[in-house]
């Protein structure tokens, strides 16, 4: 798709396929689920604030899972949390999406041996689409990975999730 | 007031009491006692004029890691189970001096009289030793899980030495 504005410069009319728009109108309003963990949670609360400015890519924190379409595990995810962040993800309505933020919610992170209360990697309990490694990762790495969840909702098909 | 000091006090007030005074570590000396009855000598502790020990700064359970493998005369082996111990670390306001006090229990049967009533604050970290640890504060208002989840395993306490991960929690599997 091209810019919008030089669509409209010439005529009024943009032609473009239903899948397209569909994609184009997901990835520039993804919702997030305001929900944070450990320290990455002060990164993500970094990044939204108003130096990085979350919000320029049409992310909003949403007090209700019902309402929102991302979800950023950002930090230690301890195995009494996992039900918890299950059943958030259950409540979410399609289409959703998990960017797994830091080290530990990737692979347990500091935790990775000694961690009795840890689950070693949210993605045992919930898939997930983008991986943000970093302990924690800078607001430039979350934003980069918010870019990489734009670019693969862009190839989405009406048919299946990629 | 340092810590031989409130010894002699102390000594001086229970003269039956099993106390004795731990300088052997290179860090501050802190007083030990091995016996259950607790309340009296925190209390004075807290209202003797020379000490005011009004608030409990910290209290935590702690594992000795002292278990030994015993040989009988006849060739069987036993295990000692070891100790476990409860750290108190007081404080005067008033005063400006601290103390930390030590009460070592057997790990089969560890059982510490609560010190809730004395100082507020034991509340919740006993509470905490008692998840963690098992160890059985006596008199304790509510003594019940604090951090970990309350369909955590029975008679599994994560921060004793002999503590093996279990292999699942809730169909999650915990290790690596």
């Amino acid at each position: 798709m091209g810019l919008l504005d030089q669509e409209f410069g010439e005529s009024s009319i943009v032609i473009t396929k239903a899948e397209d728009l569909l994609n184009w109108a997901r990835l520039s309003s993804l919702w997030q689920l305001g929900f944070g963990l450990a320290c990455c949670a002060i990164e993500m609360m970094a990044t939204s604030a108003s130096h990085y400015d979350f919000d320029r890519f049409g992310v909003i924190p949403r007090p209700s899972p019902r309402q929102a379409d991302i979800i950023i595990i950002s930090g230690t995810v301890t195995l009494k949390m996992a039900t918890r962040i299950k059943r958030l993800y259950e409540q979410m309505a399609d289409p959703k999406y998990i960017i797994s933020m830091g080290s530990c919610s990737n692979c347990g992170g500091p935790y990775w041996e000694h961690g009795y209360h840890v689950l070693k990697g949210i993605d045992r309990v919930i898939p997930v689409d983008v991986y943000v490694p970093g302990c924690p990762p800078r607001p430039e790495a979350l934003l980069e990975g918010l870019l990489k969840l734009q670019e693969k909702i862009r190839k989405e098909s009406l048919r299946k999730k990629v | 007031m340092t810590a031989e000091e409130i010894y002699k006090i102390l000594k001086e007030k229970f003269p039956n009491a099993n106390l004795e005074l731990d300088d052997s570590l290179p860090h501050e000396a802190f007083i030990t006692w091995n016996g259950v009855e607790f309340i009296e000598i925190a209390t004075f502790l807290r209202d003797e004029k020379e000490l005011l020990f009004d608030s409990l700064m910290n209290l935590s359970g702690v594992d000795d890691n002292n278990a030994k493998k015993v040989k009988n005369e006849d060739g069987t082996e036993t295990v000692e189970p070891g100790t476990l111990s409860v750290y108190y670390h007081l404080h005067s306001m008033q005063l400006n001096h601290k103390v930390t006090l030590k009460v070592s229990v057997p790990k089969d049967s560890p059982k510490v009289e609560s010190v809730e009533s004395i100082w507020k604050t034991a509340d919740w970290h006993e509470r905490e030793a008692y998840d963690m640890f098992g160890i059985i504060f006596l008199n304790h208002p509510n003594l019940e899980r604090i951090l970990l989840p309350y369909d955590w395993e029975e008679g599994s306490y994560p921060l004793r030495k002999d503590f093996e991960t279990p292999e699942f929690y809730n169909g999650m599997r915990i290790p690596y």
